[in-house]
């Protein structure tokens, strides 16, 4: 037989037993030609623009899993920034553009929609305050959207009017969905340096850079990463680099081709492929399992930083060796609720929000999906998010925070979301403040750029 | 995609029939086997077939629901999936 029935053999192991899966296909829209002054007459006009685009999107991609006999979990859509699109609107709040945004995700029979969102790292105008002030309503009152505002990039340095500003809104939103453990905090990322091409929710978004309309295909498989350790025997370092670099090369081949055929057959343009260990709850399809595997007794241990800088590397190493389209965030997540092996460790007393700071300095995203006490000041909020943004912007990375102050929790409590957002035990916060520092506001110089040390 | 091969994988237990009934469910589709490997992997049966569907009115979905019906009745596995998928993983 022209194929190895070994290799054969590996492909279907890699999805029966190791979860590999491809997470999601985006397609990214723009809203540019949607701008009104009348917000009701936009509404109609993107509803219109996202449905007509989009229409086909669900039935092509369920084909193609079909084709390949591989899972793909989520179908998705990121629209241009609301803040951009709606500039022009009159209306006071944006409110009504989300509920419009969930609309067009649930009759396209997408899972999620992301795009309510705004980039102020230097400065907001008007729209972008509109928005930004209507998030947690537009959370509360949707399912489907994601809303991410990016507050600071390595060129303009961190705005930190807006850092201190999110830590309100984040409070708000999870206030408003108390009843729900604060569910709306898990669809709002703060960011530093976003992709433009990301497909991974709830940070996707339609850039201003890209076209009118582009397929992104994020690929996962923290399992099948697992497994290949877990089979060597007694390797070094090197050698489990090697395993992870070649695996990941496997996994992003997939990711291409998958992501070429859709668009192929919806005639839109290919983005990129995004190569992200993505964990889920399903035991075994866990980043913080590969570090055990590594050798550490638990995630958050010492040496757990060198160990995710090495799987960081490795995997961008083999995705960049499988596709010219390589994109988005591209490496190892690290949220919290969504891998059990995290939330594990968390129990056990080895990780602490600390450690997963140090641990964001070197994979991809940042502070992911992590529930503290409810009764957080937004100061604090916003003191946890600029210490993130500093990471991305002196890195030159991405780096975002997604978090969650669960109301009426505290330390030693945990919120359950269900799905693939998982559960998380309450992680405790200094209890010194940051208030004074955070009001001062004003913006953060972009750092320099050379005598790195 | 531009070939209409496919890649078809049996797994579980050895019994007796299984590639006689498998392949009567391909031949009633009119798909060719085009190579044929079988072998017993850590005590599991596994059969692996290339086969090339015809290139007209062939419906892949009713064919992998037959194939996975006639699995499920002989308690094995089976998976029809585009060759692409192998190819592509392993080979530039």
């Amino acid at each position: 037989m022209y194929i190895n029935p070994n290799e054969i053999l590996e492909t279907i192991q890699m999805v029966r037993m190791e979860h590999l899966d491809i997470r999601t296909v985006t397609m990214g829209i723009s809203l540019r030609d949607c701008s009104h002054p009348d917000i009701e007459v936009f509404n109609e006009n993107i509803y219109e623009k996202i449905t007509t685009r989009a229409k086909e999107l669900v039935r092509t991609t369920n084909e193609i899993q079909s084709l390949y006999g591989i899972p793909i979990i989520n179908k998705r859509i990121s629209v241009t920034p609301i803040a951009v699109a709606a500039e022009s609107c009159r209306s006071p709040d944006f409110v009504s553009i989300a509920k419009t945004m969930d609309e067009a995700a649930k009759d396209s029979q997408v899972d999620f929609i992301g795009g309510f969102s705004a980039l102020v790292h230097k400065g907001a105008t008007v729209g972008d305050l509109k928005l930004i002030n209507s998030i947690p309503e537009a959370l509360e009152s949707t399912e489907k959207v994601c809303s991410s505002v990016n507050v600071a990039t390595t060129k303009t340095g961190i705005n930190m009017d807006a850092v201190g500003l999110m830590g309100s809104i984040i409070k708000k939103t999870a206030d408003l969905t108390a009843d729900r453990d604060g569910i709306g905090c898990a669809k709002l990322v703060t960011f530093a340096n976003a992709p433009e091409d990301n497909p991974f929710m709830a940070g996707a978004f339609h850039g201003i850079g890209e076209p009118e309309c582009v397929i992104n295909v994020g690929v996962s498989g923290p399992g099948v990463v697992n497994a290949a350790i877990c089979e060597l025997e007694n390797p070094n370092l090197t050698e489990i680099s090697e395993t992870i670099k070649k695996t990941a090369f496997k996994i992003t081949r997939m990711g291409e081709m998958v992501g070429r055929e859709v668009s192929r057959r919806l005639g839109v343009e290919f983005g990129i492929l995004d190569l992200s260990l993505a964990p889920t709850p399903a035991i075994g399809d866990s980043v913080a399992a590969i570090l055990e595997a590594m050798g550490l007794e638990r995630c958050g241990a010492h040496g757990t930083t060198a160990a995710l800088a090495l799987l960081n590397d490795a995997v961008k190493k083999g995705g960049a060796m499988a596709s010219s389209s390589v994109g988005g965030l591209s490496g190892a997540f690290i949220p919290v609720s969504e891998d059990a092996g995290m939330i594990e460790s968390v129990r056990a007393g080895a990780l602490s929000l600390e450690k997963l700071e140090a641990m964001t300095s070197v994979c991809s995203v940042g502070l992911d999906m992590i529930a503290v006490p409810g009764d957080t000041p937004a100061s604090t909020l916003s003191a946890i998010i600029a210490d993130e943004m500093a990471i991305g912007v002196i890195n030159r990375k991405t780096t975002a925070v997604r978090i969650i102050p669960a109301p009426g929790k505290r330390v030693g409590d945990s919120v359950e979301f269900g799905g693939l957002l998982g559960n998380a035990p309450i992680m405790p916060v200094s209890n010194f403040s940051s208030e004074t520092f955070v009001k001062r506001g004003g913006r953060i110089p972009a750092p320099i750029q050379s005598l790195t040390n | 995609m531009a070939s209409s091969r496919f890649i078809i994988t049996v797994i579980g237990s050895d019994r007796v029939g299984i590639v006689a009934r498998i392949t009567s469910v391909m031949a009633s589709f009119n798909v060719n086997i085009v190579d044929i490997t079988q072998t017993i992997m850590q005590g599991i049966f596994t059969m692996i077939m290339l086969a090339e569907a015809p290139q007209e009115n062939f419906d892949l979905a009713a064919f992998q629901e037959a194939m996975s019906a006639e699995g499920k009745s002989l308690g094995v596995e089976v998976k029809v999936q585009h060759e692409d998928v192998f190819r592509f993983m392993h080979r530039i």
